[in-house]
């Protein structure tokens, strides 16, 4: 990563005004962390689960973490945690974990909320043990990943992001090897449309959903594969991202974490907004998936690209980049550096409008200037993208210009085809060929330019830093939640107890044995939660 | 030498219009395509042949790329022969006469003579709101305001992923006039089961011809939606007049303006 001088500012933004809205930051989002210590929701559960080595589903598909969870949640026991009695079985039945769930599932085993014999002892120091060799398990891929990327040529920003979308995991591989041939260095394989909303994880390789396949662990392991093998053949690690978001938010970040995903699209707020997801749910989610992504390495994607989909993308750019600050706040409690944070934004105003690539560039520049040390993720025209591909890749072209000029971290690159279709093989390689074109041709702009004091570029951003300084001033006083249920955030009202999931948060009880999540709040230099035998 | 193209201000003949390139009847057409077969002189010719068997003549190859993979690209012109008679066309189109946000509102008071309820939504997995938001949303696309903004309208935008029995639901505890489904997710053609199985729940609860049906979306067409059941279709480019104004007409040729309560009479 370049190491950007943070205090000399091409827009004139004093480096005090980011400082106050960190401070501002750190004050909406500390309620949030204190609120999301004393619970645990079943997402997180079945996590604990699938960290522990349970896997596989049951004749009707069902994922052992959810039979085990649900018998936990079916005995009012969720607020107990599954850590606590499924070891207490395993010691008393000899089991491993994944048998334990098995006889759960048969019916063999009904879980004991209050065991109250001698060997808790006995029980507290296997799931110690079961939670090292979990976090050990994460540590052995991530330094893999190290030792990939230390024989392979380095890896430059930006680095260019591509998606597969066909539906079919096998002929994704195809399409993953063949972007990584022509130039693609991340390879982002698109879900299925509403796995968000499912509350598990299905099992094993799939070749059907609707705008994607879905996110499975068998799926990563396949593209994980292919794109180590091209990646062996040209010399290079492409990195693989997929979603770590919805009702399984923090399943996802194990299973990416045990496959070595690269990066994971992981925003609690982009659940809420755009997916209807129960903000406390997802809040509660997006804390522990956050310090497994950072204990992992894996970057994580945010998504306020996607504010600018639905508010005016004029008007609104002050909310991508309060977002941001709070995004980037929620991270820094979870752990995660700002080099795994791949803060989200994009350009999406009116094509047509005069001065708009102006305001564009303001804005990309004024977020690079706020995040120096950040992976920022620029997506592309999608918006005002028409099905006239000649016209849309006019478009393109002016956004690989603005993310190279801008230094962005992530450019995720525009399709020409986009608004029509799921990317083409040859789509991808049109986008490709475009943007190596326009970044080599255009390669050190943004350090020959300076703007004009108190210019067009200028004025915008400092109209935008006013607007967001104030929009998070607002939210520091009346507190996240009920900024998101007035509305506040891409135009769309969410209540704390409205949306999806909610009835999968308990608060925890006095018993609830906590090694995993104490253990990974250690590795990852978040401070330990109170209680719990940690 | 063969004499071809215009030999003076020649209209282009309406009965037999084929492609034009830079010259009448030149039948030029572009064409671009992968194969799943290597980069180099036999893939050229496959892409070459493949055109010819589209039934194009004078098939040229200008750019060809490699892929990667075994895998390889082709842009290619051609010439197509093919005509099609321009005068015998007739597509359906949305009838009506396609008023201005404020003329809306002035027939609805004076031909309708009370608010009319809409209810918008993205239904079945679809979490794509662009373009409902576009025609419900106050602030609407283009310039031109959503339906929100019109005070003769109750406009109820229910959002993304809302199921078809959570929407006909809504439409009876809302006693809505018309309904608006947006559908953007189209492979494997999900948006037609999904847009079919809302006017059969319709069906079957004998609401459907108490309200105006309407479906929009990039790959919606009026004819589509007409022949799913809908009583309109309307594709890019939409605004909130053009659904407004058929909805209004819609309800007035329809002789809905004076409908008893939804679901009154289907018992």
């Amino acid at each position: 990563m370049t190491h950007r001088n943070a205090a000399h500012s091409k827009l004139g933004i004093p480096p005090e005004i980011f400082a106050r809205c960190r401070v501002l930051a750190q004050t909406i989002t500390t309620p949030i962390d204190a609120f999301v210590r004393e619970r645990t929701t079943v997402a997180i559960e079945r996590t604990l689960l699938r960290l522990i080595g349970v896997d596989g589903a049951d004749a009707d598909g069902r994922p052992y973490p959810n039979i085990a969870v649900e018998h936990l949640c079916a005995q009012g026991g969720l607020g107990y945690g599954i850590l606590r009695p499924l070891v207490h079985a395993m010691v008393s039945f000899d089991l491993t974990p994944q048998e334990a769930c098995e006889a759960i599932a048969a019916g063999e085993v009904t879980l004991d909320l209050h065991p109250t014999d001698p060997r808790d002892a006995e029980v507290q120091a296997l799931a110690q043990r079961l939670a090292d060799q979990a976090l050990q398990r994460i540590l052995q891929t991530r330094e893999e990943r190290a030792r990939r990327m230390a024989a392979a040529a380095p890896m430059k920003d930006p680095l260019l992001y591509v998606i597969v979308a066909t539906g079919n995991i096998y002929e994704d591989a195809v399409q993953a090897r063949t972007a990584a041939i022509q130039g693609a260095d991340v390879i982002a394989v698109i879900r299925s449309t509403g796995q968000s909303l499912l509350d598990f994880v299905p099992y094993g390789p799939t070749t059907e959903g609707f705008g994607g396949t879905y996110a499975t662990q068998a799926n990563f392991r396949i593209v994980r594969e292919a794109l180590d093998d091209v990646g062996a053949q040209l010399g290079r690690y492409i990195m693989l991202c997929n979603y770590c978001s919805g009702l399984c938010m923090p399943e996802i970040a194990a299973m990416g974490a045990l496959e070595r995903l690269d990066m994971m699209l992981n925003d609690a707020l982009y659940g809420i907004l755009f997916r209807d997801i129960n903000p406390q749910r997802t809040l509660i989610d997006q804390s522990f998936s956050r310090r497994i992504n950072a204990l992992a390495g894996v970057i994580i994607n945010t998504g306020e690209d996607n504010y600018l989909t639905t508010d005016d993308a004029v008007e609104a750019t002050h909310t991508v980049l309060a977002s941001q600050f709070v995004n980037e706040a929620l991270a820094l409690q979870a752990g995660l550096p700002p080099e795994q944070m791949g803060l989200g934004h994009a350009m999406e105003m009116d094509p047509q409008l005069r001065h708009g690539f102006l305001y564009e560039l303001a804005q990309a520049q004024l977020v690079r200037e706020a995040f120096p040390q950040h992976r920022l993720k620029f997506m592309p025209p999608t918006r005002h993208m028409t099905g006239n591909t000649f016209r849309g890749l006019v478009q393109d072209a002016l956004f690989h210009l603005l993310g190279g000029w801008t230094e962005q971290g992530i450019l995720l690159l525009g399709m020409h085809t986009e608004a029509m279709h799921t990317p083409h093989i040859a789509d991808r390689k049109i986008a490709l060929e475009t943007a190596q074109m326009i970044l080599s041709n255009t390669a050190g702009l943004g350090d020959e330019l300076t703007f004009r004091p108190g210019g067009v570029l200028q004025s915008r951003a400092s109209e935008t830093m006013d607007k967001t300084l104030a929009l998070l001033e607002e939210t520091a006083q009346r507190g996240l939640w009920d900024m998101l249920a007035a509305g506040r955030f891409a135009a769309v009202a969410r209540h704390p107890e409205g949306g999806r999931g909610l009835s999968g948060v308990a608060r925890r009880e006095a018993t609830y044995l906590d090694t995993i999540d104490a253990r990974l709040r250690r590795a990852t230099g978040t401070p330990t939660t109170e209680g719990g035998a940690a | 030498m063969t004499v071809h193209g215009r030999q003076g201000s020649t209209p282009p003949d309406l009965r037999q219009v084929r492609a034009y390139g830079d010259t009448l009847d030149d039948g030029a057409v572009q064409l671009s395509f992968s194969l799943p077969v290597p980069f180099g002189e036999e893939g050229k010719e496959a892409a070459r042949q493949l055109v010819a068997k589209m039934g194009l003549e004078e098939a040229q190859v200008y750019h060809a790329a490699d892929l990667g993979d075994g895998y390889s690209f082709y842009i290619v012109y051609a010439r197509c022969r093919a005509s099609v008679d321009y005068s015998a066309i007739s597509v359906p189109k949305v009838s009506g006469e396609r008023m201005s946000g404020k003329e809306v509102e002035r027939f609805i008071r004076e031909r309708i003579g009370r608010r009319i309820t809409v209810l918008g939504a993205c239904t079945g997995t679809d979490a794509h709101t662009v373009g409902i938001d576009a025609i419900m949303n106050m602030k609407g696309i283009h310039g031109e305001k959503g339906l929100e903004s019109y005070k003769e309208l109750r406009a109820l935008n229910l959002g993304s992923q809302v199921s078809n029995e959570e929407l006909v639901a809504r439409a009876l505890a809302e006693n809505a006039d018309a309904l608006l489904v947006s559908q953007v997710v189209t492979q494997k053609d999900v948006h037609k089961v999904n847009l079919t199985h809302l006017i059969d729940l319709l069906e079957a609860e004998g609401l459907r011809d108490q309200l105006v049906v309407v479906a929009g979306g990039p790959r919606v067409s009026h004819e589509l939606a007409l022949e799913l059941g809908y009583d309109a279709g309307f594709g890019p480019g939409t605004t909130a007049p053009d659904v407004a104004s058929f909805i209004a007409q819609e309800i007035v040729a329809r002789d809905l303006v004076e409908r008893p309560p939804l679901g009154s009479l289907s018992g």
